[in-house]
């Protein structure tokens, strides 16, 4: 897991490639860029669909999914997170909505995203350093929730297709108790 | 409010519904429960170093738990002598001078009026007499820090009673005696009374359906905790101090470090240190034991690994602050803590969002008029009295809320 924090170690500095990445050299920049955007929209749908297993499968074997708490520069390693999954934690997490019995998610939140401000931060051997906005609207049976995020991956490209190895989600709120957040955001 | 109309809201059986949903009975609570007994507020470690500070609650509340610069814990309240305004935004920090930005009144860390700003204008002020205000009684015990605003009435240890051994118990699970509260908290809000929180903490008859779900597909133990072969008791300590005593059942399995769903070969470093510290039979004892399941009247819920604040904040909304509890000298240990607490708890915990979706379910069914009570009789005809003379059942049964409706009828009846 130790490669949470690196989604900011990644930086901004340079648009460096790096020969590891394999495939990444092929593309010019804007078709890489509308590579990724389509990546970061169809991951929203499945999440937004409730499409679990297609989300999972978007997974590298050691991804990562983090939400912080208490502000965007926190240790998960020594804080609190509201989420802090590793692979298998994400398995179990789906696992457990499949039994149809995830009291919090049933039924299901009607969800609706849009997902702006997509770019790509720098590529490295580590990968494809994203970022982009997201304003998700949830409707629960007791209340309509506007999630307002900023999204930070990793993206690699595995047999050609790319796949998460970190999601990293920045609820601009995330110092403030929050309702029950179950679903996949 | 008069006995007639209590024995009206508690009958013996059950709990009238509007006891969870009358606004106008959480405002007699505020009084009479939270500005009346001891309520937890924060533990010393989290301000180890003179003039730290950390934001806090004690019932609504704003306090600024601080360690002035005699090394002494303080509960200030968060609020000007002068006009009112916040003096503290910050949500802990270091500061030996809070300086309210409105006037530029400046207060100590133990709350002293330090300074005025042109003071010419105030030539016969009493500066003693304009401090921050302080929680009225504050004391500690293990590091845990209570407070009270009454001027009278039972001491802390008095409070706690027989679940004071409980804390005793806690530490013990750290090579060193100490717990700290350092992994940073979740605040998980959940519109509900607060309550319902306050059952279900010890209610050890709901873990079976509500997490039948994370139990299902997760190598967990804890589903046979609470079924009905189970050797756990549930206790009630009196003065509403409930617990889900699972030691019996542990002490059945005999496997060190089987409460915390592992085995001694995984934290060989932590194993060494708990016998270097106890000696080989008692460190066996503790690790056999685990760490306790208590609900600490009216707030603080010891959960094995993790500890939960209860904040009110309207009759139908309640925060929960919770953390990974930390053993000081066991940093193989508290890595696990984090991470098994991390899973399990807050707005995405695999436990905790559905014990949520039951309470804001819960809050709304008991506004429909019928029946008008809950049920709360389970295991009536099979309590018992332990060896300390406390009240204990089998683990699923209703006996906990019982010991906290007894207790929170005897305060509310002070209620006018």
């Amino acid at each position: 897991m130790s490669g949470a924090g690196s989604v900011e170690r990644g930086g901004t500095e340079s648009g460096e490639r790096s020969v590891g990445l394999e495939g990444a050299a092929g593309h010019d920049g804007d078709s890489l860029l509308r590579e990724v955007e389509a990546f970061v929209y169809h991951e929203g749908g499945l999440q937004d669909r409730h499409e679990y297993d297609a989300w999972e499968a978007l997974w590298t074997d050691d991804g990562v999914y983090w939400i912080p708490a208490n502000g965007d520069d926190i240790d998960p390693e020594r804080e609190m997170s509201i989420i802090y999954d590793n692979r298998s934690r994400i398995a179990l997490r789906i696992k457990q909505l499949h039994t149809g019995r995830r009291l919090a998610q049933t039924p299901k939140s009607n969800l609706v995203r849009v997902i702006s401000n997509i770019e790509i931060a720098s590529v490295s051997a580590d990968g494809i350093q994203v970022r982009a906005n997201a304003i998700i609207f949830e409707s629960a049976p007791r209340r309509d929730t506007l999630w307002g995020t900023r999204y930070e991956y990793v993206l690699r490209r595995c047999g050609g297709a790319l796949k998460m190895a970190r999601k990293k989600v920045v609820l601009v709120n995330n110092d403030k108790a929050l309702p029950n957040m179950a679903f996949l955001i | 409010m008069s006995p007639t109309r209590w024995n009206e809201l508690l009958n013996t059986d059950g709990v009238h519904g509007s006891v969870y949903t009358d606004a106008a009975l959480y405002a007699a609570e505020l009084e009479y429960i939270w500005r009346t007994t001891w309520v937890y507020v924060g533990h010393e470690s989290e301000v180890p170093r003179r003039h730290d500070y950390v934001m806090k609650s004690l019932g609504q509340e704003p306090i600024i738990m601080t360690r002035d610069g005699e090394g002494r814990v303080q509960l200030l309240l968060n609020r000007c002598s002068h006009r009112g305004n916040q003096v503290c935004t910050a949500v802990r920090g270091n500061a030996s001078t809070f300086t309210c930005p409105y006037h530029a009144w400046s207060f100590g860390s133990d709350g002293r009026l330090k300074h005025i700003s042109m003071p010419d204008g105030y030539p016969d002020i009493d500066r003693t007499a304009h401090g921050l205000a302080k929680v009225t009684r504050v004391a500690s015990y293990q590091g845990f820090v209570f407070g009270s605003f009454a001027a009278d009435g039972p001491t802390l240890e008095q409070h706690l009673g027989g679940a004071l051994e409980v804390f005793d118990r806690l530490v013990a699970v750290s090579p060193e005696g100490e717990i700290e509260v350092t992994a940073g908290f979740l605040q998980h809000k959940v519109t509900a009374n607060w309550k319902l929180m306050l059952e279900n903490e010890t209610d050890g008859y709901h873990p079976t359906f509500v997490h039948s779900s994370i139990f299902s597909v997760a190598q967990s133990g804890i589903g046979k905790l609470y079924g009905r072969d189970s050797a756990a008791l549930s206790r009630d300590y009196g003065n509403g101090h409930t617990e889900c005593d699972l030691r019996p059942q542990f002490r059945h399995l005999g496997v060190p470090m089987g409460w915390f769903g592992t085995t001694e070969g995984r934290l060989p470093e932590y194993v060494a240190k708990m016998r270097h510290a106890y000696g080989e039979e008692r460190a066996r004892q503790i690790m056999i034991d685990g760490t306790p399941h208590v609900m600490i009247f009216p707030n603080l819920f010891i959960a094995e690994i993790q500890l939960f604040v209860l904040q009110p904040v309207a009759v139908d909304e309640t925060i929960q602050h919770v953390t990974a509890l930390q053993f000081k000298g066991a940093p193989d240990l508290n890595r696990r803590m984090r991470q098994q607490t991390m899973g399990s708890v807050g707005p995405a915990g695999f436990l905790l969002a559905d014990d949520s979706e039951i309470y804001e379910r819960t809050h709304q069914g008991l506004k429909a008029s019928a029946p008008r009570y809950t049920l709360i009789s389970r295991g009536v005809h099979r309590e018992r009295r332990d060896e300390g003379g406390y009240r204990v059942g089998d683990i699923t049964d209703d006996l906990p809320s019982r010991g906290i409706w007894r207790h929170y009828r005897a305060l509310m009846e002070r209620a006018a």
